[in-house]
């Protein structure tokens, strides 16, 4: 056994000292497309951002920190509506859901394979409709009349007497779009969850009951989270894309720009900006903004999930 | 009675459980509702369609919103079956080449020492949390200098490389191992053949998970249609169906946009049913550490 451990030690060493070069060219293809397609245009956004590109002038001219000044200190639209907005459902989408993905996983974990199984396709299909798919659906649901399925049901239960008019009065757009993306925020990061539990060490368990932990509840806190945390990270990076990344329902429901910017997030921000109305260094500006968030989200969610051991 | 411990994995119905499936039950349902709720719209004839108090499910299924969708772009010129023909295309390539190319990189990265490979998997690593809406631009202008705009390739290549994809893909290799590569390396194999004969048929889950993954983001993707294809006739299936749910507003609309939402998302369900196991294997290795 010993001897097995050195062995290895020494030839793992010994492949460290030098680089293979077939490691390239196994690397090369992928490495490729995701320099093209990926990195390229991440760094392309980045110098966007300093310039005024319209797509008609060329070449577009260096203004260099103005695009980030404006938006910090003059875009009204952006610190008034979309920045509060995408805060909001970051924070109810990208946290609640995380919780929630949470919970659903453990308490799924806590009931036989089939049973599991079943409950847990049916709360993860909702995933599989991602994007514009369910757009028709939302909008018999919520539509204003009396035919929307919603209005006649809380019409019929007697909680309004008169239709409501969802996807036009603003007060009701964010919290609908919020539904929606929380209706179908139980994605990868759910599943991960699910195997996270499902795999965790079961001695520890009983190790647990006999240390005197004495519900599920403690079990829960106690042995179950400790041992997942690498799952509960990947979740946690999962979620943040996820709450950061949608605005398609929204541009989907009521259109780019929402009804007095309602529900305007920064996704629908970068295309207002750059699609509609061409100032796409600015616009690049915004979607490295973005970046960022989300990048600095995930590395909060990290700190916050390792802080603990 | 003494708590027992041990209750994740239970083997056989007990009376605890009752409590978690009186919370989980109303939530699954709430989950289910939107698709089942599609589902009974497809099938709707026109006057149930119209019924006023709306009804939820439907009480005499027809065909009829599925044939209307095939007449309705008979009449527009392009036919349904090219458009169709367009995705699976796409959808072909683009998992067929992503998984190829995913599977290499993961190969390389977990398995073969060479240099700069750690900074690679770093910067992959931090590109899990990439948003492709945030850089169309840019990638649009890429696609439009390389000249690619309207070949099916802008359909295709922007969608391979999925770094999460490799990253569930890379940590199932690590967990293939090593002696087994070094003894097939004694054997006499070049890296091909340890990849093929080897890696390959162990990391069957994880293959399969990355399928679902990369299906998913085709088969559902309006964007490459939308910004770098021109050529209605080159356009996906997506594309003409949120067309269709777009311009089809009136409550006749409604029927056939449900019948093309449906048709939109059955061949995900199916895939990820057959795969779930799959998935399940792979997302057991999925942490960060």
């Amino acid at each position: 056994m010993a001897e097995n451990v050195k062995r290895r030690k020494r030839s793992a060493a010994g492949r460290m000292e030098r680089s293979h070069f077939s490691g390239y060219l196994f690397a090369a293809p992928y490495a490729l497309v995701f320099i093209v397609f990926i990195l390229v245009p991440v760094l392309l956004a980045v110098v966007l951002s300093f310039t005024n590109f319209d797509a008609v002038q060329w070449p577009p001219r260096w203004v260099g920190f103005l695009n980030y000044i404006t938006l910090l200190t003059s875009d009204e639209v952006f610190m008034q509506y979309v920045l509060p907005n995408t805060v909001l459902y970051a924070v109810i989408v990208g946290i609640g859901g995380y919780i929630l993905s949470f919970l659903l996983a453990w308490m799924l974990c806590n009931l036989t394979r089939t049973v599991r199984t079943v409950l847990a396709l049916i709360i993860y299909s909702p995933s599989l409709t991602t994007g514009v798919a369910m757009t028709v659906l939302w909008k018999v649901i919520f539509s204003g009349d009396q035919t929307g399925l919603l209005n006649s049901w809380l019409m019929s239960l007697g909680v309004i007497s008169e239709p409501v008019v969802w996807l036009v009065n603003t007060s009701y757009l964010l919290p609908i779009v919020i539904i929606i993306g929380l209706w179908s925020s139980m994605g990868i990061g759910f599943l991960a969850m699910i195997a996270g539990i499902a795999n965790s060490d079961e001695s520890l368990y009983e190790a647990g009951a006999i240390d005197g932990i004495s519900n599920r509840f403690q079990e829960m806190i106690y042995i179950t989270i400790p041992q997942m945390k690498p799952q509960m990270l990947f979740a946690a990076v999962m979620a943040v894309v996820n709450a950061f990344q949608n605005g398609m329902v929204s541009a989907l429901l009521v259109g780019n720009p929402s009804p007095g910017y309602a529900s305007q997030l920064i996704v629908n921000h970068i295309e207002d900006y750059g699609f509609l109305r061409y100032e796409m260094g600015y616009a690049a500006a915004v979607s490295v903004v973005l970046l960022l968030i989300v990048q600095l989200f995930s590395k909060a969610a990290n700190g916050l999930l390792t802080e603990k051991d | 009675m003494a708590y027992r411990g041990r209750h994740i994995n239970p083997q056989r119905f007990e009376r605890g459980q009752i409590k978690i499936l009186l919370i989980l039950l109303p939530l699954a349902l709430f989950m289910a509702l939107p698709i089942v709720f599609i589902i009974n719209h497809a099938f709707k004839p026109m006057e149930e369609l119209f019924a006023f108090p709306p009804s939820f499910f439907v009480r005499n299924p027809t065909a009829d919103n599925f044939t209307k969708l095939l007449k309705f772009s008979r009449s527009a010129g392009i036919p349904l079956t090219r458009y169709l023909f367009n995705s699976l295309l796409v959808t072909l390539l683009t998992v067929a080449l992503s998984l190829l190319l995913t599977t290499c990189a993961s190969f390389a990265f977990s398995k073969i020492k060479f240099r700069g490979r750690n900074l690679m998997l770093q910067i992959n690593q931090i590109a899990i949390m990439f948003v492709a809406t945030a850089v169309l631009i840019p990638r649009y202008m890429v696609i439009a200098n390389i000249g690619m705009i309207d070949s099916v390739f802008a359909h295709v290549l922007p969608l391979v490389a999925m770094p999460v994809a490799l990253f569930l893909v890379k940590q199932f290799v690590d967990q293939v191992p090593d002696s087994l590569i070094e003894a097939a390396h004694l054997d006499g194999a070049n890296d091909f053949q340890v990849y093929w004969r080897i890696v390959l048929p162990i990391i069957k889950p994880a293959i399969a998970t990355a399928m679902v993954l990369v299906f998913q983001q085709v088969w559902t993707n309006m964007e490459t249609s939308n910004y770098f294809i021109n050529d209605e006739s080159r356009k996906t299936l997506t594309f003409y169906m949120n067309t269709l749910v777009n311009a089809s507003n009136g409550v006749a609309g409604q029927g056939v946009s449900a019948a093309a939402t449906l048709i939109m998302f059955i061949p995900n369900l199916i895939l990820f049913i057959i795969c779930q196991r799959s998935v399940m294997n792979t997302m057991a290795t999925s942490g960060i550490k």
